[in-house]
């Protein structure tokens, strides 16, 4: 067996009282796909801080090839031995690709940039690793997994063979992800080892070789993907059996009044919907990025404006492209990115949960302290929010508790039409459980709710999931379909779009 | 899919043609100005006769080497992702500083009287001090930029008022006004040094790795820092020699008006950043060039020298300007397809 790449033994890592990692361990054998998962706040990021030298361990050793780990200050050296790729771009926007991968150490010629040599390496570069990437475009104008490349491309070129991709896929639609494997696999291939972190348990299954669980700050196993069910490994992240749960179908009766009743709908991404949403019925969006789902349900709030159509909610047109009358008419939602639109991190989780309802919490907007006090307490416990009160910082909150926050906005208003827009992305497993049965709460209450997914847990509780293919509505299944069945929908196989 | 080396049939092409189209595009979006710039000279010439003449393009040119020179250090903190306002009140400190170390005290001065050079190198002294004071407090203590420099803005311009009593200085030595005074093919020396200026600062924030990463720090600083680009050292260095620029400015402002006001540069910084922002300079950082900032000055000079000419009454002339900058920055904004944020 060969000697380990990356070794971590006994790291533990303390800010204040609280142990961020309290055993955190890691071995990386040369050429394998590694996965590390656990929940949120398990201390996956404080041992990446750690792996790729932004902070140093209280305590344990970090050792690349058997060498100790260099000093924190030594950044060349660590560059020479590992990456990351974070969700959030290492790379300036402004500048063209090229520059990007040689940023502060472009060729020069006699003092200055040779910018035909730039180009040259780059283009080098890009080859080298099969990186089909234009070196001259604007970075800001790539897409993500282009992006992702580049900045892969970029550590492979200052020598490092070791590769943290932290959440990659979390901005991917199932095509992209599939390219982005495909990549990880033939980097793999010509050496380059990889730590891959993922909240999709399905991907650990199809790209890695051996997976790591963190739990609470420690370490919990290590072990083969392969001797490993889901069943098994769900239980080491979660520390108890989550059973799978069974999902009990239910009719809803053709008798429920329709609430959302959707005829003839058409913008520039989608053409010719026709929806109906029942009184408590949940109806989930299935599509690949750019099929037009996104935009379909952001119409019904607001931010995406049709330009024909229309679109009547318990019997009254819903007016388009004003969030504020969307809200007035009773449309709640939880939009696609809670970082870009859903939160205001600065503000507290009270203020936040009740954003977009300050109007019933006094007169003349003026807002009741104590009333919001109440109101978002109450929220809190309603989805079971982790938190020491209403006036702690969303900036606080790990990925799954800040995703509540987010819901419960959207259900602060009593909503009857509740559209979701990848209401669990980025969230850990027993949160996504929380989040998604407040779909069946809502549901109970008599609620018409819109789901909008790539992940097939959020759909299956749908009453039946539509698939937009090309902006047009291509397929219907009702509940109890086959993972393979939607997935072939989903991707345009079974049908010729 | 195993196999590192590029496949043998490879379309070279179509990254080509991509790329083409990618440059002319950001070219387009740099010479975005020049016809507005062009435009307003035939207009000109159309409305007056005497505007197309040598003598009234040479004083726009004159009229605008001191803005071009503070709009220039304007620029650099801009792209660093940084404010400086109180670049304004440098213009009128920092000659006043050397016309106070050289008059005697009958004159206001401190009565030192040294000896012209001396008091002229003390310029760009004054220049960098002042910037590195406000680079300090931004980048190392880690103020708000905009507050401090506004704060700086009022206290420079305090410190002016109250060490000449609100009196202006004059009867300075020649030496004071010989950059507005000796000319070059006709053209003052301002000109030709705000030019040299502009033409330096364009090169070494094209060519050299140190001006390619203050376009790094100001689009991405955490991508910069992670880089190995030093960038407190940086910005730090960007607001001295912001300061030195805006103080020269300063020089040249007084050669052009002939004396020291108390009020030198006052309200300028308005100007400076309408002129910055009309030629594509971002106020978050990371995005413009030398040639779009220098477009932003001329575009403006034109413009005042049209209003002078076209006899607009003194009290309109403001409103007229203001009305002609938000205009301006509309025509921006549609020509270059892009948010000015």
């Amino acid at each position: 067996m060969s000697a380990p790449l990356v070794e971590a033994q006994g790291v533990v890592k303390r800010y204040g009282p609280t142990a961020a990692l309290a055993d955190g361990r890691l071995t990386v054998l040369p050429g394998e796909s590694h996965a590390l998962v656990g929940r949120n706040g398990a201390g996956k990021s404080t041992l990446v801080t750690i792996l790729t030298g932004l902070q140093a361990p209280d305590e344990g050793t970090v050792r690349f090839d058997g060498e100790p780990a260099p000093p924190l200050a030594d950044r060349d050296a660590w560059r020479s031995k590992v990456a990351c790729v974070y969700q959030k771009p290492t790379v300036v926007p402004e500048l063209t690709v090229a520059e990007n991968l040689f940023i502060n150490r472009q060729p020069l010629r006699r003092g200055f940039i040779s910018w035909r040599g730039l180009r040259t390496r780059a283009a080098e570069l890009l080859d080298t690793w099969d990186v089909r990437v234009d070196p001259e475009a604007r970075t800001a104008d790539l897409k993500v997994e282009d992006r992702q490349m580049v900045e892969i491309a970029r550590a492979l070129s200052f020598g490092a063979r070791f590769i943290v991709l932290d959440e990659p896929t979390a901005q991917l639609d199932k095509r992209e992800i599939e390219r982005l494997f495909g990549r990880m696999r033939a980097l793999q291939d010509s050496g380059v080892t990889f730590l891959f972190i993922s909240h999709h348990l399905q991907e650990v299954y199809e790209v890695c070789q051996t997976v790591t669980v963190l739990r609470d700050a420690r370490w919990i196993t290590t072990a083969p993907v392969a001797d490993m069910p889901r069943a098994a490994l769900i239980e080491a992240m979660a520390g108890e059996t989550i059973a799978e749960q069974a999902i009990q179908l239910r009719e809803v009766e053709d008798t429920a009044p329709v609430l959302l009743d959707v005829r003839d709908l058409t913008s520039d991404a989608y053409e010719n919907v026709d929806l109906t949403v029942r009184r408590g019925e949940v109806v989930g969006l299935a599509g690949i990025s750019g099929s037009g789902k996104i935009e379909l349900a952001e119409s019904f709030t607001g931010l995406h404006t049709p330009t024909n159509g229309t679109a009547r909610l318990d019997g009254r047109p819903l007016p388009f492209g004003d969030v504020q009358a969307s809200l007035r008419a009773g449309v709640g939602f939880v939009p696609r990115d809670r970082h870009a639109q859903g939160l205001v991190f600065g503000m507290t989780i009270g203020d936040n949960a009740t954003l977009s309802v300050l109007d019933r919490l006094g007169r003349y907007g003026f807002v009741g302290t104590d009333r919001k006090r109440g109101f978002a307490t109450e929220l809190i416990d309603r989805l079971d929010i982790h938190t020491e009160g209403p006036d702690q910082p969303v900036s606080d909150l790990s990925g799954g508790n800040a995703q509540k926050v987010v819901m419960a906005r959207a259900l602060a208003s009593d909503p009857r039409l509740l559209v979701l827009i990848n209401p669990t992305a980025g969230v850990d497993v027993k949160s996504k459980e929380s989040l998604l049965s407040r779909v069946d709460t809502a549901r109970e209450d008599g609620t018409a709710v819109l789901v909008v997914s790539d992940e097939l847990d959020d759909l299956r509780r749908c009453d039946r999931v539509l698939v937009l293919f090309h902006g047009r509505v291509v397929a219907e299944h009702p509940a109890g379909w086959r993972d393979h069945e939607l997935i072939a929908s989903i991707e345009g196989v079974d049908h010729h779009g | 899919m195993a196999d590192t080396q590029a496949p043998p049939v490879k379309p070279v092409s179509v990254p080509n043609v991509r790329s083409a189209r990618a440059v002319l595009l950001r070219r387009a979006r740099e010479l975005a100005l020049v016809p507005a710039l062009l435009l307003l000279l035939v207009l000109g010439a159309l409305l007056n006769d005497a505007f197309f003449t040598e003598a009234t393009l040479i004083s726009i040119l004159a009229s605008s080497a001191a803005l071009a020179m503070v709009v220039l250090a304007e620029s650099l903190v801009l792209i660093t992702g940084k404010f400086d306002l109180s670049l304004e009140s440098m213009v009128g400190i920092a000659p006043a500083v050397a016309a106070l170390l050289v008059l005697p005290a009958a004159q206001s001065g401190w009565g030192t009287e040294l000896p012209a050079p001396v008091a002229l190198l003390a310029i760009p002294l004054v220049g960098a001090a002042i910037g590195a004071f406000n680079g300090i407090l931004v980048v190392k203590v880690k103020l708000n930029a905009f507050i401090v420099t506004l704060a700086m803005l009022i206290i420079l311009r305090g410190l002016l008022v109250g060490a000449t009593k609100g009196k202006t200085l004059f009867d300075m030595p020649d030496s004071f006004f010989s950059l507005a005074t000796t000319t070059f093919l006709h053209i003052p020396m301002s000109v030709w040094l705000a030019a040299a200026a502009f033409a330096v600062a364009g090169l070494v924030l094209k060519y050299h790795r140190v001006g390619r990463s203050l376009y790094a720090i100001g689009g991405n600083l955490e991508a910069a820092r992670a880089a190995g680009i030093r960038v407190d050292r940086v910005r730090l260095g960007v607001y001295i020699v912001a300061g030195v620029l805006a103080s020269i400015g300063g020089l040249m402002y007084t050669g052009y008006v002939g004396a020291i006001g108390a009020n030198q540069g006052e309200n300028m910084i308005f100007t400076v950043f309408a002129a910055a922002v009309i030629g594509g300079i971002s106020l978050d950082g990371g995005r413009g060039t030398m040639f779009g900032a220098l477009t932003g000055v001329l575009l403006l000079g034109v413009v005042k020298t049209m209003l002078t000419m076209a006899q607009v009454p003194s009290f309109w002339i403001d409103a007229i300007y203001g009305g002609i900058i938000l205009l301006a920055l509309m025509i921006a904004r549609v020509t270059t397809g892009r948010a000015q944020d």
